[in-house]
């Protein structure tokens, strides 16, 4: 009985320090690999930034080289939204189908919670990657997301 | 002026370590000679106490942000290299609060006590062959019982600050800081068996030849193992993490430094950083061979060695032992107090005891020296 807490005693003793010694290699692993380092010098390489996969600028909604989008607004994403920020103005086309007239996104709102898209049955919307939005008037930060003719060339 | 008529032969026995300026200062001046070297070497212990901590933090944030995949400071100078000299000069020009009901003369004493304790090791480290403000025959004990003023300066900052989380974390500083000294004087007193003397500069002489001749490696694997238990109990003495408990910034909310603000603040972070210096550098002289050049036993590379000055190889052994803590720092979780303790009394003392009787063995069977 003695002799195994004398040998558990050791052991731990042993395994600690192996166990300490790998988590210093997995560090100096980290030291000698700059390619590793993921800090950006932002104001320096901003004509060459790359954004995180997963980060979460704003929401957009992509469109095709046709115009078109997958949006059939159904208004979950408004409902789901916890904050307002998403108004889905539906309208009917001349098959008097319901369509998407107009999907005003109120960034100055919006948390960026990601719940509107992970809700959206279409994958219609996606978080966009830019985060240049400072501007002078909130009434700028509204946005239409889908390209309607006012803003289909701007 | 009695010291006028003081023998000249007896300033060569008060200064055993020989030093060109020193000896060019006294050839000049012989009346006045041990007042200007004082001075020269006052303001150059000064100069290096006030400019190490700046490199070492920008050093410590550098090499940290490479631990953790980032870049660390980059703005202020080159790569960052003035960004501690303008946070020590944003510190200079804050305010000091003192807090309602604190001791007055007993806080501002504190943060005085470390930096002045740093700055009295930093004059026997041996830097080169004679390049050592002083060389006392007890050194070893000299360093160990000037440490203490350190610990005394982190308890006087928790007392009279009349704040529980400072008075909390100075308890647990001192506690702490009182048991790994026990390990580290141990480990100490085996070098200084084993070399059969306690001055600093002895010590190194004691390992001249080639590498296998420092004191890590002359002993079969004890030298290795003592390397450790220094470097474990002086981290632990050093307050650095995994042993940060005096600060616990979750816990204690920074421990003994919470009521200091400005430069009575800067003088503890500063205290810290010559001490992680002053550690290291007694790490390089007890076991790494301080300033004498790595003889590698190869014919073409040991002359080239030996042609560089033996400061430079002091600081790279001092600088290489300062990476060995900041590694330590960004790698291992911290240590609950409980933890600390049971490392202290039930692991390191004993091994501790264990190692100076197998060293004591070695020396009595004359296998070693």
């Amino acid at each position: 009985m003695k002799k195994q807490a004398c040998c558990a005693y050791l052991s731990k003793v042993v395994m600690g320090f192996i166990s300490l010694l790998r988590g210093m290699g997995v560090t100096i692993g980290y030291f000698f690999s700059p390619k590793k380092i993921v800090t950006q010098q932002y104001p320096e390489n901003r004509e060459s930034l790359q954004m995180m996969a997963r980060f979460r600028g704003h929401v957009s909604m992509p469109h095709n080289e046709k115009g078109e989008h997958f949006c059939t607004a159904c208004g979950i994403c408004e409902k789901t939204c916890p904050n307002g920020t998403i108004s889905v103005l539906a309208t009917k086309d001349l098959s008097g189908r319901k369509v998407l007239g107009k999907y005003i996104y109120r960034f100055s709102q919006c948390t960026l919670c990601n719940l509107c898209i992970e809700s959206c049955p279409f994958g219609a919307i996606v978080m966009g990657k830019d985060f240049e939005f400072a501007v002078y008037d909130r009434e700028e930060l509204i946005f239409t997301l889908n390209q309607t003719q006012e803003n289909a060339n701007g | 002026m009695t010291e006028n008529n003081m023998n000249p032969l007896s300033t060569e026995m008060l200064y055993p370590v020989q030093n060109g300026i020193g000896n060019m200062v006294r050839t000049l001046f012989p009346e006045s000679a041990f007042i200007i070297n004082s001075l020269i070497s006052i303001c150059s212990l000064f100069l290096l106490v006030s400019l190490l901590p700046v490199f070492l933090i920008w050093l410590e944030r550098k090499v940290a942000a490479r631990f953790q995949a980032r870049l660390g400071p980059m703005r202020v100078g080159y790569h960052g290299l003035l960004q501690s000299s303008a946070d020590g000069l944003k510190l200079i020009f804050k305010e000091i609060l003192k807090p309602e009901g604190a001791d007055t003369f007993v806080f501002f004493l504190a943060p005085i006590l470390p930096a002045s304790a740093t700055f009295l090791v930093m004059a026997i480290l041996p830097f080169d062959h004679h390049l050592q403000v002083a060389d006392p025959a007890g050194g070893v004990i000299y360093v160990i019982g000037i440490s203490g003023l350190s610990i005394l300066g982190i308890l006087l900052a928790g007392w009279a600050s009349n704040n529980k989380y400072s008075l909390l974390g100075a308890m647990r500083s001192g506690a702490q800081m009182i048991s790994f000294e026990i390990s580290l004087t141990l480990v100490m007193l085996l070098i200084v068996m084993l070399t059969g003397t306690a001055s600093l500069r002895e010590i190194v002489l004691s390992q001249q030849g080639t590498v296998a001749d420092w004191w890590i490696f002359k002993l079969p694997g004890l030298g290795l193992i003592a390397f450790l238990m220094y470097m474990v109990s002086s981290t632990a003495e050093l307050n650095r993490a995994p042993f940060d408990i005096s600060e616990a910034e979750s816990e204690l909310t920074g421990g003994f430094a919470t009521e200091y603000s400005g430069i009575s603040f800067a003088m503890f972070f500063f205290a810290e950083f010559v001490n992680m210096f002053v550690s290291a550098g007694i790490a390089a002289t007890f076991f790494l061979g301080g300033f004498l050049a790595p003889q590698i036993g190869v014919a073409f590379i040991d002359p080239l060695f030996a042609v560089i000055p033996g400061f430079v190889w002091f600081f790279l052994k001092t600088f290489f032992v300062i990476f060995l803590y900041m590694w330590f720092r960004w790698t291992f979780p911290r240590l609950r107090v409980d933890q600390l303790m049971y490392l202290e009394w039930k692991m390191l003392l004993p091994a501790n005891l264990l190692l100076l009787m197998s060293g004591g063995f070695f020396m009595a069977m004359g296998g070693i020296l």
